[in-house]
């Protein structure tokens, strides 16, 4: 039985992380591993594989070289421009295609599309599909239906890594969050993620750190490791590091790592690099000195 | 007016758990008017009867302050009534001691009235004395006043009726389990409401009656670990000192005669004295 | 075929559904399961950096003015997180009791007393708002002076320092309306007494009620722990609160008894411990001073089947370790329920790991130093007498500063009842776990002791909680929660816990009489 979340207590850990104090070289290191595990994100009707490419150069190399950041852990696309990321990224390459199939944002689609689209998106080149679970079926209690729609798109994925989006802005309770998020990891999710960045609210701490919460029971109970993905809303570096305190103080060092951890952005990436520079050079920085994508 | 025979004189028992008992001790003394007239005879309480009086105080406490505060209220306000009803008798006894039978009757009635005031109150203190709390994070918080536990209540000499009674009420209408010490020079009139008691709807052991001398007694009262708080009516100032070994409430409540037949004497804030204000916390939250 | 209906939205139901796993991972072995709490990344040193100036010597406050002590003596008032000394305060004699009440008598009769209580209050919003402005800097000086972290003083201490005054400071004209029926009138000058686990808010609690109820005041503060008082001393005078309305004396035990002793105070309150809470009981015994005592406890903190299991953890973590353990309420006795007691353990395991002690001017530090070598001693001593009666003890592996006084957060397994760290108030950051069986055993076991301030239940069943609110002897109840303060929320003890409530409606009437 998975334990139920009081809100005030879990938003007090929460709001805990965000008063850590994290200066000079922690800074540092900790704004270089955030780019790392950032799944730079497009995810808009009018996106082209000309937008792909932009955003495939940017998670490559996201500021020039001196400066020593990482390249993001990958780019998350629709399943239609799987190909053109994997067209300017080659073969091998170190920044990941993630791609949000299963009828993203909403999920109300058939299964035997959803699985279709996974296929597709998986046999295209996605190292990972990001999916969403019926959000419907669950508040409606059909919990064995989101389980084996799970079990299923896993199946479909292939040896692509499955990240499953609880959509949690819809899960409302961070009781039906704990409890998803159980049902995903027990249902063969390789990750789980709060949110499609289409409903607000999106990632919070809180209900990131609900979910941490369970992914540590899962580790416990199975010996698994779960990775964990927020997405949405976190849009500035100090964010970001508030979110990496609360990994390293909830599931300690092992998920410390894009293997196990990922920021899902669009905009968080250029704060993140402008605190960098900022802490190496000094100066505080201005928009136009760091390119869009 | 030459007598025919010999009055049967009655030796009061102690009041302990709803049973009217003799003094371990086997002692007794000799009540007297104030004239010096041999009434009657009453037990001289010792240490022992003081240690089973708190006995059956604590056995009784939780059993009383469970019970819903609108029963609490119809057995003090029975109580009322059994006095009412017996009115005439507890005169006569208050009478005996050597007030006038009018002033005696007026006693007897304004103790009445004293049980009906505070008997009203058992279902009030909590809304009145208690509080919801406005905090600043998201807690539902609230105080409410709870019974502290075995209370022991030293009435004045004189009056020798209406202040026991009230200080009674004031002390049991919140849950809590007394023990009285009755009046040293007129202890008549409080144990034979003792009888009343008995056969009130009372339970056993919430109300317990001593007599004897007090100065004996005070410095058991003050050292029994048992015993939560003290409430002094009486001018017994060297209770406190050894009352701080466990840190009993201690309360000194001295007023005039005048000022206990007065509004004075029903004072609601007395409640204060014998409880203890608990505070809870909880999220508010989904 | 039958379609399978699916069972409505239950917890439970999760459980009973086939694990899938995931392909191509490998379990870790059972025993191998750990989560590993080390500097793959780690926070650098974040020291605050508001400078305070200390004066090398401190005098008394009496009479709106500071003062040095008639006899001439010092103690030194040593930072706890260094060893070093960081000021002297004066010893307080007799002599300089005695000055003090006559000036706070001379201020009740002739200013104060007679002042509208809406005055008062004024007076009291304008010292709130100077200590907000302040806070920073009083922040420093308390974690300096006393050894808690930082982020506590700043974030907990400080704040609700400010918000004692504010609360106070508007029933100052209202106070008929606390007490229905009755006029309230002050009670005259309050001699108070004040440990060192938090020394300006207890300054608060003191103050600001009896300020606002007419009352003048007596203040002594810890000898440990002065300087932030004295500070408050400067507040006052910026504030313009008329001289003698508080006055501060320093010292240590006699101080404290010649201020109990004095026959010119009508109200004692004191907090500090049940030892030195009976001793002044006795000292008061047939006078006619009025007291509220807020003494030591042995909190239970029960934790449910059914708890918000991580958040209870949570709770524990912040009932015993907030502010070193140096805390009268502070969870010490955590009963947990028996089908729990490995994870709530293995979680709890983890946490204290996670909790950083040293430095408590860094941002990050979250215990900090233990407030007196003499603290230290004891608490070392009560750990060392668990486990020679077979506890086994648990504690975080963190690095300890070379200077300094520090213990790491601890906690100890295989205790009974009848061990010495299940009834002692240890005070400090060390936590004894039991278990049970039933509610009805929780109940037993947290109220047996002859302490009664606070205790914790956790669980996730609302008529549960109500049962064992009613149930629990103790004057603060922390449901789903735990050290929780509001200034209108009362806080005050049961039996040895002390009597009278601080804080709140309930609060005021230690500082008034009514007739």
């Amino acid at each position: 039985m998975t334990p139920t979340v009081d809100q005030v207590m879990v938003e007090e850990r929460a709001a805990a992380f965000t008063k850590r104090s994290i200066k000079t070289s922690a800074k540092l290191s900790g704004l270089k591993l955030v780019v790392s595990m950032m799944d730079l994100t497009t995810l808009e009707g009018k996106d082209t594989p000309g937008k792909v490419a932009y955003l495939c150069r940017k998670a490559q190399q996201p500021i020039e070289a001196k400066y020593g950041v990482p390249p993001c852990g990958a780019v998350c696309v629709y399943p239609s421009m799987v190909r053109a990321a994997r067209r300017f990224l080659g073969e091998k390459s170190p920044v990941h295609i993630a791609s949000v199939a299963t009828g993203f944002p909403s999920g109300q689609y058939p299964l035997r599309t959803r699985l279709e689209e996974t296929r597709r998106a998986a046999g295209d080149g996605a190292d990972e599909i990001d999916m969403v679970i019926d959000r419907g079926a669950f508040l409606a209690g059909e919990h064995r239906k989101v389980f084996d729609e799970i079990v299923a798109i896993k199946e479909a994925c292939g040896p692509a890594h499955l990240k499953v989006i609880l959509e949690t802005g819809e899960l409302v309770t961070y009781d039906n969050v704990r409890v998803a998020s159980h049902l995903a990891m027990e249902a063969g999710a390789d990750f789980i993620k709060t949110s499609t960045g289409k409903v607000q609210p999106a990632a919070t701490i809180p209900v990131t750190l609900v979910m941490l919460e369970a992914i540590r029971d899962h580790f416990f109970a199975t010996g698994l490791r779960i990775g964990m993905k927020p997405a949405g809303g976190i849009r500035n570096a100090k964010q970001a590091l508030a979110y990496l305190v609360m990994v390293k103080e909830t599931l300690g060092d092992d998920w410390l790592t894009p293997e196990l951890f990922r920021f899902g952005a669009s905009t968080l990436l250029n704060d993140v690099l402008m605190q960098i520079v900022k802490t190496m050079e000094g100066n505080y920085q201005g928009a136009d000195y760091f390119s869009l994508s | 007016m030459s007598r025919t025979r010999l009055d049967v004189r009655k030796t009061h028992k102690l009041y302990i758990g709803g049973a009217f008992v003799r003094s371990e001790s086997g002692r007794a003394l000799a009540a007297t008017s104030a004239d010096g007239t041999h009434l009657d005879n009453f037990c001289h309480a010792s240490r022992k009867d003081l240690r089973d009086a708190v006995v059956a105080a604590r056995n009784a406490f939780e059993g009383w302050a469970k019970k819903t505060a609108y029963l609490k209220g119809q057995i003090l306000y029975r109580a009322a009534e059994m006095l009412e009803s017996r009115a005439a008798a507890i005169a006569e006894e208050i009478g005996r001691t050597g007030i006038s039978s009018e002033a005696a009757r007026a006693e007897v009635d304004l103790a009445i009235d004293r049980l009906v005031y505070f008997a009203g109150w058992t279902d009030k203190f909590t809304q009145v004395f208690g509080a919801v709390n406005p905090v600043a994070t998201s807690h539902f918080n609230f105080t409410v006043p709870e019974p502290t536990g075995v209370v022991v209540v030293l009435p004045p000499d004189e009056p020798s009726f209406v202040p026991a009674v009230a200080l009674l009420a004031s002390v049991i209408l919140t849950g809590n389990a007394a023990i009285i010490v009755a009046s040293e020079t007129a202890p008549l009139p409080l144990l034979a409401f003792a009888e009343i008691l008995a056969t009130s709807d009372l339970p056993g052991g919430v109300a317990n009656i001593l007599s004897g001398k007090r100065a004996e007694l005070l410095p058991h009262i003050a050292g029994h670990k048992d015993i939560n708080a003290v409430v002094d009516a009486a001018g017994c100032a060297t209770v406190q000192e050894g009352a701080a070994v466990n840190l009993k409430r201690c309360t000194r409540r001295i007023l005039s005669p005048e000022d206990w037949r007065s509004a004075r004497g029903e004072n609601p804030y007395w409640i204060g004295d014998t409880v203890e204000y608990k505070t809870a916390w909880h999220p508010i939250g989904i | 075929m039958k379609k399978k209906t699916t069972a409505p939205l239950r917890r439970a139901a999760v459980t009973v559904l086939p694990p899938v796993a995931p392909a191509g991972r490998k379990p870790v072995p059972a025993g191998e399961r750990r989560l590993r709490f080390g500097d793959k990344w780690d926070y650098t040193p974040a020291p605050e950096s508001v400078p305070v100036k200390i004066e090398p010597k401190h005098g008394l406050f009496i009479g709106g003015k500071f003062v040095a002590p008639r006899a001439g003596k010092y103690l030194a008032s040593i930072n706890p997180a260094t060893e070093e000394k960081l000021s002297e305060i004066a010893q307080s004699g007799a002599e300089d009791v005695d000055a003090a009440v006559t000036s706070a008598r001379r201020a009740y009769d002739d200013v104060w007393s007679k002042l509208p209580g809406r005055e008062r209050g004024k007076y009291l919003f304008r010292i709130a708002r100077l200590i907000q402005e302040k806070s920073r800097e009083l922040a420093v000086l308390e974690t300096m002076d006393g050894g808690k972290p930082i982020k506590e003083s700043r974030d907990f201490d400080l704040p609700m320092v400010a918000a004692h005054f504010f609360y106070h400071a508007g029933w100052a004209d209202k106070l008929e309306f606390a007490f229905p029926g009755r006029t309230p009138r002050p009670v005259g000058v309050a001699g108070q007494i004040i440990p060192w686990n938090f020394p300006l808010l207890m300054a608060a609690w003191k103050i600001a009620p009896a300020l606002a109820c007419g009352n003048t005041v007596v203040l002594k503060p810890a000898e440990t722990t002065s300087l932030t008082a004295l500070r408050l001393a400067q507040i006052f005078q910026e504030a313009e609160l008329p001289e003698g309305v508080v006055n501060i004396i320093t010292g240590d035990g006699p101080t404290g008894a010649a201020l109990v002793n004095h026959p010119g105070v009508d109200k004692i309150a004191f907090t500090g411990s049940t030892e030195v809470g009976k001793m002044i009981a006795k000292a008061c015994a047939g006078t006619n001073k009025r007291l509220t005592l807020e003494l030591g406890g042995k909190a239970a903190n029960i934790i449910m089947e059914d708890a918000p299991i991580d958040q209870a953890v949570e709770g524990i973590v912040s009932g015993i370790y907030f502010n070193q353990g140096h805390v009268c309420c502070a969870g010490s006795r955590l009963f947990v329920q028996e089908g729990i007691f490995k994870t709530v353990i293995r979680k709890l395991r983890d946490r204290i790991q996670t909790l950083r002690v040293g430095n408590p001017l860094d941002k990050n530090t979250d215990i900090g130093a233990i407030n007196s070598r003499a603290q230290l001693d004891k608490i070392d001593e009560l750990v060392r007498s668990g486990e020679a009666e077979g506890a086994e003890v648990v504690q975080s592996s963190c690095g300890l500063p070379a200077k300094g006084y520090w213990f790491r957060p601890t906690f100890m397994t295989n205790v009974t009842m009848s061990h010495r760290v299940a009834q002692e108030e240890i005070f400090g950051p060390v936590l004894a776990v039991m278990t049970f069986r039933t509610p009805e055993e929780a109940i037993e076991r947290a109220n047996n002791t002859p302490y009664g301030l606070s205790a914790g239940v956790w669980t996730d069943k609302g008529s549960k909680i109500f049962k064992m609110v009613s149930k629990l002897r103790a004057g603060v109840v922390w449901a789903n929660s735990y050290n929780k303060f509001d200034p209108a929320s009362p806080f005050g003890g049961y039996k040895e816990s002390g009597f009278g409530r601080e804080g709140g409606l309930q609060g005021l009437s230690a500082y008034v009489r009514l007739d």
